[in-house]
């Protein structure tokens, strides 16, 4: 089975992220990282080719910086990346995302593309559906386990009471929830391997998409600061539990 | 004059409540509302659709939209959006309406925004990043209609003054084979005892301070000397692996607006305060003096969460016995 896992970079989920004066997040000299919530897909990819065969193609879309996240993937154990840069994608929403990513992923033929559910910075939880539309696949999102058998994906789909098992068949795009297994580290020799692995870096116009195509159809005209909380304390330890339950009482709800 | 609809999902009860939620909100804008429900119990639906302001219900009952998550019920959207010409649908935050949404963005090469907290006009929504602290506006362009998937209970639901029954328009239901590669086999419900956590009055929520799934138990206890409490959990307790997917609050998860919300662990990720700052009072407890969890609550103890769980569940039963 080929493939593709999908990659973002991420400025660091741990940091305190920024916004420039353009109300973009800040992108550019962040630290950052592969998006935690892809390592998950990175996993899956490799079990489902340690386990069947068949390749995997990183695939990301960011500025240079982004690199870090494909090359990790790359010494996890995927073989070969795509990174599409551009200063056009600046901004990009999420049509435009899919756009570049479906362009990129249908380059080559593939038999699953795997996502995250959400980014860890953006969350916005669409772009799969989108992308899987645009590639004109079935697709399933929130799943929490997937296998193969005998040529089908069999998954296990959250929903609001408990999960459903769905079945799909490839090729298909597939949105793994973060805790769907245990992302490995990268090995010393991963590392040192995945300097050797092919890379390749395409523009959006490579890609035969055309400026209207990658025009941004979001744009933020308004940032303002949320009403502060007010009248927040911190209590010491000494009188902490009677205050909490005198809070409780206060509420009427002991 | 704009027309809004609103991308109506089933539950076994009916019109499940968000529906409500967005069409309060679609009069408020002014122009014509109307609604799509697909999927069986849908016509029955109809009615509680005409109370809240509805004009006319695309509906359908036919299981496949049940039985085919997605990819049906892009296809029938995307068909009555091209023949009916509306400007703006507003979705639910759900998985499967967010699906449809994200096909819909893709068939149509129309915007989509998603996390809106409030809609502002035909072209333009709001949302909140970086945990709430900010707000921000943002301009829908590109062809209509645009879609915005908004989050539950970012309104109140008000049935319409004065509603007529809404016009109800029976959609086709055929589906050409090649969508139906998706299909549920079975399905599975992981029961939780106590309140929903979104009716709850008091939510007790655990993250990943505790430690391991055992000391949830210390929670339970809580929440029975509470009485009528419910249990939740950030997602880095359900990623952990420590309680299922149902206890989630938060971003993927539920939102919660108790009138107390008490916070064990969590350190307060923007993740996690999305789908709970609309707790009437807030209390968080961590080790860590730094944790944002603390700037959003009306007490903040700094300390050991494992010598005060117990006091404090010691104290409430004292209190209730007397």
């Amino acid at each position: 089975m080929n493939i593709v896992a999908l990659a973002k970079w991420v400025p660091n989920p741990e940091g305190t992220p920024a916004l420039g004066s353009d109300y973009l997040l800040v992108r550019t000299g962040a630290e950052g990282a592969l998006d935690p919530g892809d390592e998950f897909g990175v996993e899956a990819a490799l079990r489902l080719v340690e386990a069947g065969g068949g390749e995997i193609t990183v695939v990301s879309m960011g500025p240079d910086e982004a690199l870090p996240a494909v090359q990790r993937a790359l010494a996890m154990g995927a073989h070969r990346g795509v990174l599409v840069t551009d200063p056009t994608l600046r901004g990009a929403d999420t049509l435009v995302t899919a756009r570049v990513l479906a362009g990129a992923i249908s380059r080559q033929p593939f038999d699953l593309v795997i996502a995250g559910v959400e980014s860890t910075d953006g969350y916005t939880g669409t772009l799969p559906l989108t992308m899987a539309e645009l590639l004109g696949v079935d697709a399933v999102t929130a799943v929490r386990h997937v296998e193969a058998v005998d040529g089908t994906l069999r998954v296990e789909r959250q929903t609001e009471s408990g999960y459903d098992v769905v079945t799909c068949r490839p090729p298909a795009v597939i949105a793994l929830t973060a805790g769907a297994n245990e992302p490995r580290y990268p090995s010393l020799k991963g590392i040192m391997v995945a300097k050797q692995k092919p890379l390749e870096r395409l523009s959006a116009e490579e890609l035969g998409l055309s400026p209207d195509e990658v025009a941004p159809t979001q744009r933020v005209v308004a940032v303002e600061d949320a009403p502060p909380k007010a009248g927040g304390e911190i209590v010491g330890a000494d009188e902490a539990v009677a205050r909490v339950a005198d809070l409780l009482a206060a509420a009427k709800v002991i | 004059m704009a027309t809004i609809w609103v991308y109506a999902e089933l539950g076994p009860e009916g019109v499940r409540s968000p529906a409500f939620e967005l069409l309060t909100k679609a009069r408020s804008l002014g122009g014509r509302v109307e609604a799509i429900a697909l999927g069986p119990g849908a016509k029955e639906a109809t009615d509680q659709l005409g109370h809240y302001g509805v004009e006319r219900a695309f509906v359908s009952d036919d299981p496949v939209f049940a039985d085919h998550p997605g990819r049906p019920a892009a296809h029938v959207v995307g068909g009555l959006v091209q023949e009916h010409l509306p400007d703006l649908i507003l979705f639910p935050s759900s998985y499967d309406a967010r699906d449809v949404a994200g096909r819909l963005q893709g068939r149509l090469g129309v915007t989509l925004m998603s996390n809106a907290t409030d809609v502002l006009g035909p072209d333009r929504a709001r949302t909140e990043i970086f945990g709430g602290t900010k707000l921000v506006d943002v301009e829908l362009a590109g062809p209509s209609p645009r879609l915005v998937l908004v989050r539950p209970r970012s309104f109140a639901a008000e049935p319409a003054e004065g509603a007529a029954p809404a016009e109800v328009v029976t959609v086709d239901a055929a589906i050409p084979d090649e969508l139906l590669g998706v299909r549920i086999e079975e399905r599975h419900e992981e029961a939780a005892s106590g309140p929903r956590l979104e009716d709850a009055k008091v939510v007790i929520a655990g993250g990943r301070g505790l430690g391991g799934p055992e000391r949830f138990a210390m929670l339970d206890e809580l929440a029975a000397a509470i009485g009528g409490a419910a249990v939740g959990a950030s997602r880095a307790a359900v990623d952990a692996g420590w309680v299922p997917y149902s206890y989630q609050i938060g971003q993927t998860g539920k939102t919660v607006k108790p009138e107390v919300y008490l916070a064990f662990g969590i350190s307060g990720a923007l993740q996690h305060a999305v789908g709970m700052k609309g707790a009437k009072r807030i209390v968080a407890v961590n080790k860590d003096a730094d944790a944002p969890i603390l700037k959003l609550a009306d007490i903040g103890v700094v300390g050991d969460l494992f010598g005060f769980l117990p006091a404090l569940t010691e104290e409430i039963r004292k209190r209730r016995a007397s």
